[in-house]
């Protein structure tokens, strides 16, 4: 009867399949808006949106696992997620419920990975029914995408400033 | 030494340190200043207690954090001034010179201490050379030449170690200009490139610099003139200048032969020099914005409570509350923004040094003259005008005024004069810098540049275009020609770095009466007048200083070249043409140039027209960033929201020009549609 920590995964889903992130990593969900493109970028980066005044990329995570891609819909819904000091968005088909999951729970995902790719996952976990994938965020962004250390802000905007 | 421990009987001092070196920042420059006044023969009681007070004060603060090195220069300096103002001791020149290489070396230690390395060499020996003064009031003090300024002319072998800082390239410097303008000044024996810091291949940011240099130089040139060369690296580079000459000077207490504080340049500094990570800010200022809030809040519950009982009669009340929002909103935005100006004094108030020191390694007589020295300016842009600024200076003082010989010759006082000015203008800052020296000779600037290929010799130039020719990047060299600055990284890179804060420089003179240059820049960093373009369904904004003419081309004035370039003939000036349709990818954009429309604008000296569907119209932009929650992006200077919350990206002329140069195309990556099909 060992103590298993018990986390808390936001789930959505991409098609048919069910996914699962940190709680702690999300920092809002927003109803699908306007993405203006960024050229040069990833074919997985959609673009950029306004969140309350603060620029962020958005990434859409089908495109990032190489799935087709959907038509967006009233559902699409955009994750807000946080890593480190940076704010990003994730575009996903749909939003489900927050579950609570044991450590204990999780599950190594099988060698044969269906469309992401393995470095993503950090496991699998039987949910009511479901298998849900969970993911780690800041795999999502290559290394080149998204710089660990901080960056120089260079416009009037506030930037919180990391501390070394 | 290094910094003394940060606990001091148990207690951590680092947060009062930090106040510490606020408020040291501020005392030495006070300080300075001064002594500067002392210098140029003011002597009332109150500027003697001034001064002291200021030393006073260094004194105490650096006691209290645990700053003993610190403690004992402004002691020794303190004790100096004491015995000035109770008239003990003669104010005279070579002491006031000692005095001012102490607050020089009082600077390096406070810099050093903030770094966390050791105090510079010299502290020890001024310390020794005050002391000795204030026991012996009567000796001479002997005029020691300022250290950077010996002016002998003996050969000597300097040791150089050069480690440019790693964002050097990403600054626009190239390293190796600097080294080929070191070897004009002498003869390199020996260049050895230190590799130790650089990373493997898969880790190599080619943007990063991680070399490092060890040079061995024979030069006759002092000790100041090598380290001008380092004048746009220098910061956030590690740059060692030493010499083995013990210099030729008579007399007790000479510096020892070590490199002196005022030329041991440049430690790595994380936080000590200008771009300091706070500001301060006058209370006044932050009352008002109180205020302003207050009467922000007052109305938006006004309107709040208005619309939560709406009648069809209240709506015209409703118009008025939010009419009242918007004004108070702006003005808060514009008192907001006021909070980041610092008044241009910060950087003007270094030009008296300089000039002086300038004066006294230059030989000639100067006198600067600065006004408008209140006038506000956004906090980084001071911060990265001031090389420009000493650049600007020093070319007047070196090329620009005449020797005093050659000024009374031509009838004219001996003293030059250079005037800084800074003043307001149309919404933008200006900043003048005027000499009444010896003017640009429009004929030997001809001459050079036909002689570098920049002209041809039939071309007909006006002379102010002729004047224009020292920003070119190919014009400026390691040599000096009378009548023209010309010093390697010169006035390109004056321009360049305008440039690089929005803004603008244009020069006018007349061939011996001198000249005068003027740098426009925007008020702030943060906001931009900008042009939106209409590029299918996407809008661009482009900066509206760059903008030179729009057109809307006919058939016969569009023209391709072998290798697929396009061309756009605009009164027979052949214009390189980017489709910008094309470089972001967008549908339903105008490809034909005779339907749609083509701005030609002006980037570092180039031409090119950027084809787009229609101008959407001009607007004042707040520049958000996108490089801190993603990155930077090639050909995009950062982004803006428009009235309708929707993101639009601001382009980076200077990158779309790189990028189009390669082709047109931005790399070539699959869009989602082609990747889903594989």
């Amino acid at each position: 009867m060992s103590e298993t920590r018990k986390n808390q995964y936001l789930t959505f889903s991409l098609g048919e399949e069910a996914y699962g992130l940190d709680i702690l990593k999300v920092q809002e969900i927003k109803g699908f808006t306007s993405i203006t493109p960024i050229p040069n970028t990833p074919p997985y980066i959609r673009g950029a949106i306004n969140l309350r005044g603060t620029v962020i990329a958005v990434l859409d995570l089908r495109a990032r696992f190489r799935m087709p891609i959907a038509e967006y819909t009233k559902f699409t819904v955009i994750i807000v997620v946080k890593m480190n000091q940076r704010i990003a968005g994730l575009v996903v088909d749909s939003v489900s419920d927050v579950v609570d999951l044991g450590d204990g729970d999780v599950r190594q995902t099988p060698e044969i990975g269906k469309h992401a790719d393995a470095r993503f996952l950090q496991g699998m976990v039987a949910s009511e029914d479901k298998l849900v994938t969970l993911l780690d965020i800041d795999e999502l962004f290559d290394e080149g995408e998204i710089p660990a250390a901080a960056s120089h802000g260079r416009s009037g905007e506030d930037s919180k400033q990391v501390e070394r | 030494m290094g910094r003394d421990s940060g606990e001091k009987g148990g207690i951590d001092l680092t947060p009062f340190q930090e106040m510490f070196f606020q408020e040291a920042g501020d005392l030495t420059a006070d300080l300075e200043a001064g002594l500067l006044r002392l210098d140029s023969g003011h002597r009332d009681a109150e500027l003697l207690n001034a001064i002291f007070r200021s030393a006073h004060s260094i004194k105490g603060g650096a006691g209290m954090v645990g700053f003993e090195g610190i403690c004992r220069l402004t002691h020794s300096m303190e004790g100096l001034l004491d015995r000035m103002r109770g008239g003990l001791v003669p104010i005279a020149g070579p002491l006031i010179d000692l005095l001012l290489r102490a607050a020089d070396a009082l600077k390096e230690s406070i810099a050093a201490a903030h770094s966390d390395s050791a105090a510079p060499a010299g502290e020890q020996a001024l310390i020794a050379e005050l002391d000795l003064l204030l026991e012996n009031p009567t000796a001479p003090v002997e005029p020691a030449g300022t250290p950077a300024g010996d002016n002998g002319s003996t050969s000597r072998l300097y040791r150089i170690r050069f480690e440019p800082s790693p964002d050097v390239f990403l600054k626009g410097m190239d390293p190796l200009r600097v080294l080929r303008e070191l070897s004009g000044l002498g003869v390199l024996h020996k260049v050895e490139a230190d590799l130790s810091r650089l990373p493997d291949l898969e880790d190599l940011n080619p943007e990063t610099c991680y070399l490092g240099w060890e040079l061995e130089m024979e030069s006759d040139c002092n000790r100041a003139r090598i380290e001008d060369v380092f004048e746009f690296v220098r910061q956030g580079a590690l740059i060692r200048v030493e010499t083995d000459d013990a210099a030729p000077q008579a007399g007790q207490a000479a510096e020892p032969a070590p490199p002196s504080p005022i030329a041991a340049a440049g430690q790595r500094t994380s936080a000590a020099t200008s771009d300091s990570s706070s500001i301060r800010v006058a209370t006044e200022k932050v009352d008002r914005l109180v205020d302003l809030v207050g009467e922000l809040v007052i109305v938006q519950s006004m309107a709040s409570a208005i619309l939560h009982n709406l009648t069809p009669s209240r709506v015209g009340e409703l118009k008025e509350a939010m009419a009242e929002i918007e004004r108070h909103t702006r003005e808060l935005q514009e008192r907001v923004m006021s909070v980041r100006m610092l008044p241009i004094s910060v950087v003007f108030g270094r030009l008296p040094r300089l000039v002086r020191d300038l004066a006294s390694t230059t030989g000639k007589a100067l006198e600067l003259e600065i006004s408008g020295e209140d006038t506000e300016l956004d906090k980084a842009v001071v911060e990265r005008i001031s090389d420009p600024l000493t650049h600007l200076i020093r070319n007047a003082a070196d090329h620009g005024i005449e020797t005093p010989e050659q000024r009374l010759k031509a009838g004219k006082p001996a003293q030059g004069r250079i005037h800084a000015a800074a003043f307001h203008e149309g919404g933008k800052i200006v900043i003048e810098v005027s000499d009444d020296g010896r003017g640009l000779d429009a004929e030997r600037i001809r001459q050079k540049a036909v002689g570098r290929g920049l002209i041809d010799p039939g071309d007909e130039m006006s002379e102010p275009q002729l004047h224009s020719l020292i920003f070119h990047p190919g014009f400026s060299t390691a040599e000096t020609i009378t009548g023209i600055s010309g010093r390697g990284v010169g006035m390109d890179v004056v321009r360049q770095n305008v440039a690089s804060l929005g803004g603008s420089i244009s020069l006018a003179s007349r061939l011996g009466e001198g000249a005068k240059f003027r740098i426009k820049l925007p008020l702030t960093l943060a906001i931009m007048d900008g042009l939106s373009l209409g590029v299918g369904s996407e809008t661009f904004l482009t900066p509206l200083v760059s903008i030179v003419e729009s057109v809307q081309p006919k058939p016969g004035q569009m023209k391709t070249i072998a290798g697929g370039g396009e061309l756009v003939l605009v009164r027979r000036e052949p214009i390189p043409l980017v489709r910008l349709h094309r470089l972001f990818r967008i549908d339903n954009a105008v490809t034909d140039p005779s339907r749609g429309l083509v701005v030609i604008v002006e980037i570092e000296g180039k031409r090119i027209a950027l084809l787009v569907d229609e101008l959407k119209g001009q607007q004042q932009v707040v520049i958000k960033s996108i490089e801190t929650h993603y990155r930077r992006v090639e050909g995009i200077l950062g982004a803006t929201i428009m009235g309708n919350g929707r993101v639009a990206l601001i382009l980076d002329l200077a990158g779309v020009l790189k990028l189009a140069g390669g082709g047109g195309q931005w790399p070539s990556t699959p869009r989602p549609e082609e990747l889903a099909a594989a």
